[in-house]
């Protein structure tokens, strides 16, 4: 077994069972050493990531596992928000009897961000979906005495449990219908065979599954609960991470199938265009922070299929995908790095005048939105523009003309929340979390800038690395 | 040094946002030398320029790599043209900095987003590279939002929003023509040099046409043309003075050297082929923009409205240019005066809203009504107003008569009936000023306003390093002109000229 190719994931899971460990013995005032131990472990993972790449795109353990660069370009972006989430713990949950087993549970969840994107098996791809829905329950109902973390939990659940039976029927159907559950087998049957209704019915069923991780329609109603009524640590996390690994999933599966005779793509073109315009639309006239972050990140997960549909018609399309990952990604951590510095609140009314009498979080949040509109140079700019690129490259140019009326749009919420925070009097003045959010927030702020100014080193790899199984 | 002129203001701007002690004085001053500076960067490249015949398409190049793998780079490098616009533009920005503001008690923040502007508005005039070129468009909106959001008048919030929502839909439709026509070309590039080279796009076929569609409403939105105009007397009756000045003078420039650099530049058959419709849209804004200048009761809505009125000739001139019939020199012609138009109307739009803040600022209102018999009070506001006034309807001997003459005379060897029906609108404007004047300065001096002092000193350097210039390109164009007509955007005219 080539286990030094997993040597990564390996990292992840002993510091989880480290930290399981140490919660269960260390006294409740000394809870809090975990998240260093946590971040050590995620350092560890990553500097043993950073050695895989070397160029070369390759699959491991019998072709089930990809080491290509948008796998690890994947995982060292799902690490990063993993360890931004850490830092935004400690003070969060410090009242929390059980507050070192929070560690614990973020990296087995993480673990299952990175086994979706390297997944080149059906049946690694339900593990992965697994792992990170079970324990994404957990941390998403994290807060047990308090109702709207719990129906936040319930809701996720709910959606999650129908979501994930659809994924395993479906799985079941393409599994029988093409011979086996690896990509590469898969792919060869395709290029011979032709579609069945048993078969079209499956990869319908598997869309949906992953339209639930990664929050877009039709298995989005969880995210603006999430995002409402988790703790804010848990909302930044699962509005992330998940979407991460199902993003890179789902753009794998989508390259198996030829650019004919499968409706896969004009499935998902189709769910990008409804995504992101009930996204928009529901958060347009939102008034609480935290819920309109919520529909935003549906809306944006539209975009993301954006890159999805063109998978394989075009050599833009996966730098598209991942350079919008990072650029989401960064944005979204900075916002909620934010609003957990400011101990979570999430009414409009209440950022008034946030500019004056906190000014980093507020440039935070800020900065986040307009990169999240995608204004140059930003993280989200450099996406948006690989985005648009890769859709009009790859013969969408009407799904990049509704990308386009719906940024719009969304520009108009996003600055429904920034006026008040620079107009408004300030009501009152404003706690906020301490030294362990704060720095998050620095860091989160200064990669949403340098993923748009060293988008080089990014796009770069990744445009000359194949990717996996073709 | 162009790079220079573009980073000095915007690390300057960085500076005041950081500095925590700064007071309104030494902020001021701060910003006044960085603009200074960045301004006299850009005296040395004129110093340098080549105006001779043999002068290549672009000078004072240079490169730096960004984002290789898209062929995206830091690129800069003038040609007469944009040479022109960003000197006109350091000095509006200089005179609009040093016009006493009130900053609300935030000067920091307000100077620092007025250099972070000059940063941004010449690193667009400067840039040869597409995609820096759409960064820098952006990020003059978000500029431009927060000086209007945070030190406008009482309906400021909902004047930027719109003016933010209206602008970004254009300078998107902009990114996907950019897009499309990149993707035409066979390389990933998106340095100007090669696409205004490669033509990658000619003809009148659906894609070609949707991507000039694309170019024409973004750059249409932001000049602005009619029907897409809305945004622009809202932003500048809520803007204060010094920023409308800017806005009028220096923002509103970008889509139409954007019209001239991008579609007219890099798809000469197609721009050729959709001219003429462009030409009688701004036609439609000249008449449209004069018209309704002349029902506003509201001093800054007026202004504004002849702001429509005049960007309708410099794309009028555009269009003729581009049309690809007429000679030659008539297309020289009319694009050397829709240059020149955007020069000229710089300095003279700058002045009458700074004029129009003056107002502002000593009687709290815009309202015409609220006016009159200022002569006696106020002589030298009166002998600026007039100035800046007979300039903008193109009284000879000032700046705007040399950009309207050419405009016309180009047109009418391209479009005659076109140019003839214009010319309804330079009377209009006439009709309009005069009225305007005769209302705030003459007849009884209304009690209310009796007491108002005339321009501080501070008001009047700035005015009338801006009006100078009006009068000096009036009486001596020819330095002007040679070193507009030299380079990339006439290149086409000269080497067909010299076969």
């Amino acid at each position: 077994m080539p286990l030094a190719d997993i040597l990564p994931e390996i990292a992840v899971l002993l510091t989880a069972v480290i930290i399981v460990l140490l919660a269960s013995f260390l006294p409740r005032h000394l809870q809090w050493t975990n998240a260093p131990v946590a971040l050590i472990g995620l350092a560890i993972a990553a500097l043993l990531l950073f050695s895989q790449a070397n160029g070369e795109a390759r699959a491991t353990f019998s072709g089930t596992y990809a080491l290509d660069m948008a796998s690890i370009e994947g995982r060292l972006l799902i690490l990063f928000a993993t360890a931004v989430t850490v830092l935004l713990s400690p003070r969060w949950f410090e009242s929390d009897a059980r507050h070192g087993e929070y560690y614990a549970m973020l990296l087995f969840s993480t673990l299952g961000a990175m086994v979706l994107a390297g997944a080149l098996d059906l049946l690694l791809v339900l593990i992965g979906v697994l792992l990170s829905s079970a324990t994404g329950y957990v941390l998403a109902a994290y807060h047990r005495d308090w109702a709207l973390s719990v129906e936040a939990g319930m809701k996720y659940f709910l959606v999650g449990a129908l979501a994930n039976t659809a994924l395993v029927l479906g799985a079941t159907f393409m599994m029988g219908m093409l011979g086996g559950p690896g990509f590469s087998e898969m792919a060869a049957a395709l290029a011979a065979g032709e579609a069945s209704p048993l078969l079209l019915v499956g990869l319908g069923l598997v869309t949906m599954g992953m339209a639930y991780k990664l929050g877009a329609v039709p298995a989005h109603a969880w995210l603006p609960d999430v995002a409402e009524g988790a703790p804010a640590p848990s909302a930044a996390f699962l509005t992330v991470v998940p979407k991460i690994g199902a993003a890179i999933a789902l753009a794998r599966l989508v390259s198996l199938f030829p650019e004919t005779d499968f409706a896969i793509r004009a499935l998902v073109a189709a769910l990008a265009v409804i995504t992101m315009t009930l996204g928009n639309l529901a958060a347009l006239w939102q008034e609480d922070m935290r819920r309109m972050l919520g529909w935003s990140s549906v809306s944006q997960a539209g975009y993301l299929l954006m890159a999805v549909t063109v998978t394989s018609l075009t050599d833009n399309a996966i730098p598209a995908l991942v350079a919008f990952l990072f650029g989401y990604a960064t944005a979204n951590l900075t916002a909620f790095a934010a609003i957990t510095h400011l101990r979570g609140r999430t009414d409009r009314s209440d950022y008034a005048g946030l500019l004056k009498t906190a000014p980093l979080p507020a440039i935070a949040i800020i900065v986040a939105f307009l990169s999240l509109v995608g204004i140059p140079p930003l993280g989200g700019f450099v996406g948006k523009l690989e985005l648009f690129l890769a859709t009009i490259d790859g013969g969408y140019v009407w799904l990049a003309i509704a990308a386009l009326v719906n940024t719009v749009v969304s520009l108009v919420y996003y600055l429904r929340f920034v006026t008040p925070m620079v107009l408004r009097a300030p009501s009152e003045s404003v706690l906020q979390l301490g030294s362990w959010s704060c720095v998050a927030t620095t860091i989160a702020l200064i990669s949403v800038a340098a993923v748009g100014i060293l988008a080089q080193f990014l796009i770069g790899p990744i445009g000359v690395s194949a990717f996996l199984p073709n | 040094m162009l790079t220079l002129s573009i980073l000095i203001p915007l690390l300057a701007s960085l500076g005041l946002f950081v500095w925590s002690d700064g007071t309104k004085e030494k902020a001021r001053l701060v910003a006044l030398s960085a603009s200074a500076l960045s301004l006299l960067c850009l005296i040395v490249v004129w110093i340098g320029f080549n105006t001779g015949p043999e002068a290549p398409a672009f000078q004072s190049v240079a490169e730096v790599g960004w984002i290789d793998a898209l062929g995206v780079a830091w690129r800069v490098g003038v040609d007469g043209m944009s040479l022109a616009i960003s000197l006109m533009s350091g000095l509006l920005f200089l005179c609009a900095i040093a016009w006493p503001a009130e900053t609300k008690g935030r000067a920091r923040q307000y100077y620092g987003w007025f250099l972070f502007l000059q940063g941004v508005s010449l690193g667009l005039f400067l840039t040869l590279d597409l995609l820096v070129f759409y960064v820098f468009f952006d990020l003059t909106l978000v500029g431009m939002y927060f000086l209007i959001c945070r030190w406008g008048h009482d309906q400021a919030e909902y004047a930027a929003l719109k003016f933010f929502v209206y602008t970004l839909a254009g300078s998107l439709a902009i990114l996907l023509a950019i897009l499309g026509l990149v993707l035409a070309n066979g390389t990933l590039s998106f340095d100007m040099r090669e696409l205004i080279a490669t033509q990658p796009l000619g003809g009148t076929d659906l894609r070609s046409s949707f991507v000039l569609f694309g170019f024409l409403v973004g750059f249409a939105i932001k000049t602005p043309l009619v029907p897409f105009h809305t945004w622009l007397p809202l932003a500048h009756v809520e803007a204060p003075g010094p920023a409308s000045a800017v806005l009028a003078g220096v923002l509103l420039k970008m889509g139409t050297y954007g019209l001239v650099r991008i579609p007219f530049q890099m798809m000469r058959e197609t721009f050729a082929a959709y001219a003429f419709p462009l030409a009688i849209v701004a036609l439609v804004a000249i008449l449209w923009g004069a018209l309704v200048a002349l029902g506003q009761t509201n001093l800054k809505r007026r202004i504004a409205y002849t702001s429509v009125n005049h960007m309708g000739y410099t794309v009028l001139g555009i269009a003729a240019a581009g049309a690809m019939i007429g000679s030659e020199s008539v297309q020289t012609l009319a694009l050397s005066g829709a240059v020149t138009e955007m020069v000229a109307h710089g300095f003279i739009t700058g002045a009458l809203f700074l004029i129009a803040g003056s107002f502002y600022s000593r009687t709290g209102t815009y309202d015409l009504a609220r006016y009159g018999g200022l002569a006696r009070v106020t002589p030298l506001l009166m002998a600026a107003y007039f100035l800046g006034a007979f300039a903008s309807f193109g009284l000879p001997g000032l700046a705007g008569f040399v950009a309207e003459f050419q405009v016309f005379a180009g047109t009418f060897g391209v479009y005659p009936v076109l140019a003839a029906i214009g010319l309804i609108g330079l009377v209009v404007t006439a009709a309009l000023f005069l009225m305007m004047g005769q209302q705030i300065f003459f007849g009884e001096t209304r009690p209310e306003i009796a007491m108002v002092k005339d321009l501080k000193p501070a008001e009047i350097w700035p005015l009338s390093v801006l009006l100078a210039f009006v009068v000096l390109i009036g009486f001596v164009p020819g330095g002007l002109l040679d070193m507009i007509q030299t380079g990339s955007a006439f290149a086409s005219f000269h080497s067909s000229v010299g076969q």
